[in-house]
């Protein structure tokens, strides 16, 4: 097993890896140097912060409850990533929470409900953090494109409001393209798993020596569990976040537009 | 005062109101866009707003249509203060086109019906016909149409909802000078037959050929009110345009 694990040299040639990344999106001027950068040094502490806690978490010994305060925090941190993202929609923290929420509380009881998994410290933390990241960047999606779009075709959502339309009738075809974006790159995901790509956990438990078989039963549980909670998660965001810039009377809040 | 129209259209009478505006206000962040604006604008004929870009004109039909709500005052529409209406049935009732004209997608009999599902076939060739369009264009799509078909096709798409008056903003800013013209003729012709047109332009020529009323803006204020024929107007009009407010409102 000593081979299967990375260690701190490793580690450090991976980061050798973002050096080129950097390279090249410094030539593209992209001006993503600086959040790559710190994304990178982000996740280094979030992780070693998060091995070093979770290590007592996840020991049998320990109180279920310890996990689900865990759980609890993943979604209130996925929700503010969320909302940070797109700050022009007033009280996005809300909807996200609710998005993130209603995802993990469906997935969880999908997965332990139906007993794919034994509920334990062990389990219950990775499998609510693996189903709650992935919603958290389609809700992400959602809530930046739909903003954006309201934003660049406010003549379109005006035409139709002044006409009595609803600002979700005014706006669904802002609202089904926004919801494609956000959901569409799951869903290729989803086809091209075991082809493509070789997912996280089916990794872990191949490279723990367990039965590929058996991997692959796990993963597949997981992936489509993550796949129903992505499409309610971007669902979810998009249309609260349309209702977050629209007033009680059926006005557009004002917006920037996007570059 | 155009051609055939009736001898009461322009005439400022309060009891015929159509819209009231009393010391109404708008400020968009720090930007004060009306200025304690109080005028009454009549219920037949064609009303023109003029003034300069950022005066406050488009400002003013959006509030009329609930697009924007003022931030202080009352507006009255036919006695009832727009407060207190439900705004989409408002909106139904207070038809507004844009400079630029918005096709939804698909057919020109998709955007026809498209808050009217139910509208026969027969009621949107009549539609069409109502705004000089040919009826055989309700299978085309709508992207396909020139800039001014399109403006009547958006102009027939707000008369599904049988709407009481037209608001018209800057409509014809994009169009060339015979779309202009068929589109004016259009809107006398609205007006003729009983529907009030309040008519947004900052171009002097259109003022003279098609107002029966004329409002005059001014940074946010409504500067004179009253009948084009007035020479006065004429003053109040090269003084408007004169000024040139920058007031960072869009056109």
């Amino acid at each position: 097993m000593s081979g299967d694990v990375i260690g701190w040299g490793g580690l450090a040639a991976s980061l050798l890896f973002v050096a080129l990344a950097l390279v090249l999106t410094g030539r593209q001027g992209l001006g993503l140097e600086r959040p790559i950068g710190v994304a990178v040094a982000r996740s280094l502490v979030q992780m070693a912060v998060v091995g070093t806690a979770l290590v007592p978490i996840v020991d049998p010994d320990t109180p279920l409850w310890w996990s689900w305060a865990w759980v609890l925090a993943i979604v209130a941190f996925a929700s503010i990533t969320t909302a940070r993202r797109a700050p022009a929609v007033p009280g996005l923290v809300w909807v996200a929470a609710a998005a993130n929420g209603l995802v993990g509380a469906t997935g969880l009881a999908v997965i332990f409900g139906l007993g794919i998994f034994d509920l334990s410290g062990r389990t219950l933390v990775p499998v609510a953090g693996m189903i709650i990241g992935n919603s958290m960047k389609a809700a992400v999606v959602g809530a930046t494109r739909m903003v954006e779009s309201v934003a660049d075709h406010r003549l379109e959502v005006e035409a139709g409001l002044a006409l009595g339309m609803t600002p979700r009738l005014a706006s669904e075809r802002l609202l089904r393209s926004t919801l494609r974006t956000a959901i569409s790159p799951q869903v290729e995901q989803t086809a091209a798993l075991g082809i493509v790509f070789l997912p996280g956990a089916m990794t872990g438990l191949i490279l723990a020596g367990a039965d590929p078989l058996d991997a692959v039963r796990t993963q597949l549980a997981l992936m489509y569990v993550i796949l129903a909670g992505v499409v309610i998660g971007a669902t979810t965001t998009a249309v609260g976040t349309l209702a977050r810039l629209t007033t009680a009377d059926a006005r557009i809040l004002p917006l920037e537009r996007t570059a | 005062m155009g051609d055939g129209a009736p001898a009461a259209a322009g005439a400022p009478d309060p009891a015929a109101a159509l819209f009231e505006l009393d010391d109404v206000s708008l400020v968009k962040g720090t930007t004060v866009v009306l200025d304690h604006v109080t005028t009454s604008l009549p219920a037949s004929g064609v009303t023109v707003v003029v003034g300069a870009s950022g005066a406050g004109k488009s400002s003013l039909l959006r509030c009329c249509n609930r697009l924007e709500a003022p931030t202080s005052g009352t507006i009255r529409f036919r006695g009832h203060d727009l407060a207190t209406l439900d705004p989409l049935a408002h909106r139904r009732r207070v038809a507004m086109v844009f400079q630029a004209p918005v096709p939804f997608p698909g057919t020109v009999l998709d955007n026809l019906r498209a808050v009217t599902p139910d509208l026969s076939t027969d009621a949107a060739a009549g539609l069409l016909r109502r705004v000089g369009l040919d009826p055989a264009r309700l299978d085309r799509s709508a992207d396909s149409l020139s800039g001014g078909e399109a403006q009547r096709m958006v102009v027939a798409r707000a008369l599904t909802t049988a709407p009481e008056v037209l608001l018209a903003d800057e409509a014809t800013s994009a169009l060339d000078a015979t779309a202009t013209t068929r589109l004016e003729e259009l809107a006398r012709s609205l007006a003729d037959d009983g529907m009030p047109v309040l008519w947004v332009t900052h171009d002097l020529h259109q003022v003279r050929r098609i107002a029966d009323h004329l409002v005059v803006m001014l940074a946010g204020r409504v500067c004179w009110s009253g009948s084009p024929e007035d020479p006065a107007g004429d003053t109040a009009i090269a003084q408007a345009l004169a000024e040139r407010t920058d007031r960072g409102e869009g056109a």
